[in-house]
């Protein structure tokens, strides 16, 4: 027996409109769980302060500073290497066996627990390399783990640049070079900004990776060789351990807050420079 | 008549599909050769190997010669990128790019010539209005291109190929999607530019190249037919299949 089709549509719609509040509801949960939770410690000291007795005390800066510099370390590695693979793969080779090779390895790559970049990235940058627990060796293991994502996300960006426009570039007598900086990168940009927006969304609640490379050392890091503490890290030992549930909710708050805010700026500038070149 | 172009024996292949089949061919200078046929003639891949655009298609091959003053533009010394700039290239779906107006007109230039904006914006005043679009769009050259309408946008791509100096303008159906008043308009375009320039216009509208080829070139399956002056063409062609054509038995 079929349904009359107003009401499979009704029901339909009906579907949809759940799936949609519950996911909207688990998202706005999770945010108002964890504020609430951490609220009560925020303060501006908490920001500024660095953490005092294993963190039971003081606040989060040397942990805040720590996810900067590796999170920045992380996407300056990733990010022209992972461009120039997705333009290489696009642009200058034709698809053929070892494109897919290099496409396959990538996607694999992506998909391989964090927890095993960091068992590498231990020991490969830390004792094989010598980096010891670093800014360094945490910001290229970050690096390598995102560089799947960043690779796969420009190159679907790029292919998203209409041939046409390619076309028009080169009988207007560029370079293949000219083609890619002044037309297709251009273009592609948007695409390109958000696969790196996730990536850094990742370094920065990453744990496993960069407890294994970048260490825990609660001190503000001095150089890239310095072992430094994020604050995913921070939030993880501070529950884990037991040494202060309040301080470990703010930490996570303030994760939160600056994904938040990062998600937030990236779709104000995309908005810009849409604007701009369309 | 000088000869401008001058193809000699010419054959292209996409792997081992041969589409144009041994092509002699003279284009002469400050004319219009209205190139026809039925689709899949090869009409275009002809326009494609004169600016070489088809050695951007895998598995692209070509023998014989074409000639530009007297230099074979199939020799390993050519410097492609300045071949393309010498042989303008309008697309049959006129195709702006993401930018504004003024930046369109001038992206060939700003790849290799000036780019002093003051000698910039005489270029694109220049462009613009010898395709008539200048009092269009004077007042808004900063904004889109990608907003101008159909036939705005299929002269914006005439003056955008005009901005390049070059000497030969290849159209590839350029009309196929406009209307008639936009058709009329971009036809006493090119009625204007061959004075300064030689035209190679592919189209499979045929009464097209009655109005306005010098010259009228009849491909059919890779081979070229027949070629001589429209008037010639149109009213006694030397061979049966053109005639065919022309009275619309076949395509």
């Amino acid at each position: 027996m079929r349904l009359d089709p107003k009401v499979e549509q009704g029901l339909v719609k009906a579907a949809l409109q759940v799936m949609t509040a519950v996911t909207v509801f688990v998202l706005i949960f999770i945010i108002v769980f964890i504020l609430r939770k951490g609220i009560s410690v925020l303060d501006f000291s908490f920001l500024t302060r660095n953490p005092v007795d294993m963190g039971r005390g003081g606040g989060i800066f040397s942990t805040i500073v720590g996810t900067l510099v590796l999170t920045l370390v992380a996407v300056l590695i990733a990010a022209p290497l992972g461009v120039g693979t997705a333009i290489f793969l696009t642009e200058y080779t034709w698809e053929n066996r070892i494109t897919r090779i290099i496409r396959f390895g990538a996607d694999c790559l992506a998909g391989i627990p964090s927890i095993i970049f960091g068992l590498f990235g231990f020991i490969l940058f830390v004792t094989k390399l010598g980096f010891g627990w670093s800014v360094l060796s945490g910001g290229l293991t970050l690096a390598f783990m995102i560089l799947p994502t960043i690779i796969r996300t420009s190159e679907e960006a790029i292919k998203s640049v209409p041939a046409t426009y390619r076309q028009v570039s080169f009988s207007l007598g560029s370079t293949r070079w000219q083609m890619v900086t002044r037309v297709v990168l251009p273009a592609a940009l948007p695409g390109i900004v958000t696969g790196i927006i996730l990536s850094i969304g990742r370094s920065i609640g990453e744990t496993a990776a960069v407890i294994f490379t970048a260490g825990s050392a609660l001190h503000l890091p001095t150089s890239i060789f310095s072992s430094s503490r994020t604050m995913a890290v921070h939030f993880y030992i501070l529950a884990r351990e037991g040494i202060s549930m309040s301080n470990a909710y703010g930490t996570a708050a303030i994760l939160v807050i600056s994904v938040l805010i990062i998600n937030l700026l990236t779709y104000y500038l995309m908005e810009k420079f849409i604007r701009k070149y369309s | 008549m000088t000869i401008a172009i001058r193809v000699k024996g010419f054959s292209h292949f996409f792997g081992s599909l041969q589409t144009l089949k041994t092509i002699d061919l003279d284009i002469l200078k400050n004319e219009i050769l209205g190139v026809i046929g039925p689709a899949g003639s090869g009409k275009s891949t002809f326009l494609g190997a004169l600016n070489r655009m088809n050695d951007l298609i895998r598995k692209s091959r070509t023998e014989g010669t074409i000639e530009i003053e007297g230099k074979n533009i199939y020799d390993p010394d050519v410097n492609v990128a300045e071949l393309r700039r010498r042989l303008g290239m309008v697309f049959a779906t006129p195709v702006p790019l993401p930018r504004s107006i003024f930046e369109n007109v001038v992206f060939g230039t700003r790849l290799s010539g000036p780019r002093h904006r003051a000698r910039l914006a005489e270029i694109v005043e220049d462009c613009l209005k010898r395709t008539s679009l200048w009092e269009e769009v004077k007042d808004r050259l900063d904004t889109s291109a990608l907003r101008l309408s159909g036939g705005q946008q299929q002269r914006l791509c005439i003056a955008r190929i005009l901005a390049l100096r070059p000497d030969f303008i290849l159209l590839d159906e350029p009309c196929s999607g406009l209307d008639p008043i936009s058709t009329a308009k971009i036809e006493d375009s090119l009625r204007l530019l061959k004075r300064d320039y030689t035209i190679i216009l592919v189209t499979n509208n045929t009464k097209q190249a009655a109005r306005v080829a010098d010259q009228t070139a009849f491909f059919l399956s890779g081979e070229l037919i027949e070629v001589g002056p429209t008037d010639k063409i149109f009213t006694a062609p030397d061979d049966q299949r053109t005639d065919d054509y022309l009275r619309g038995r076949f395509g």
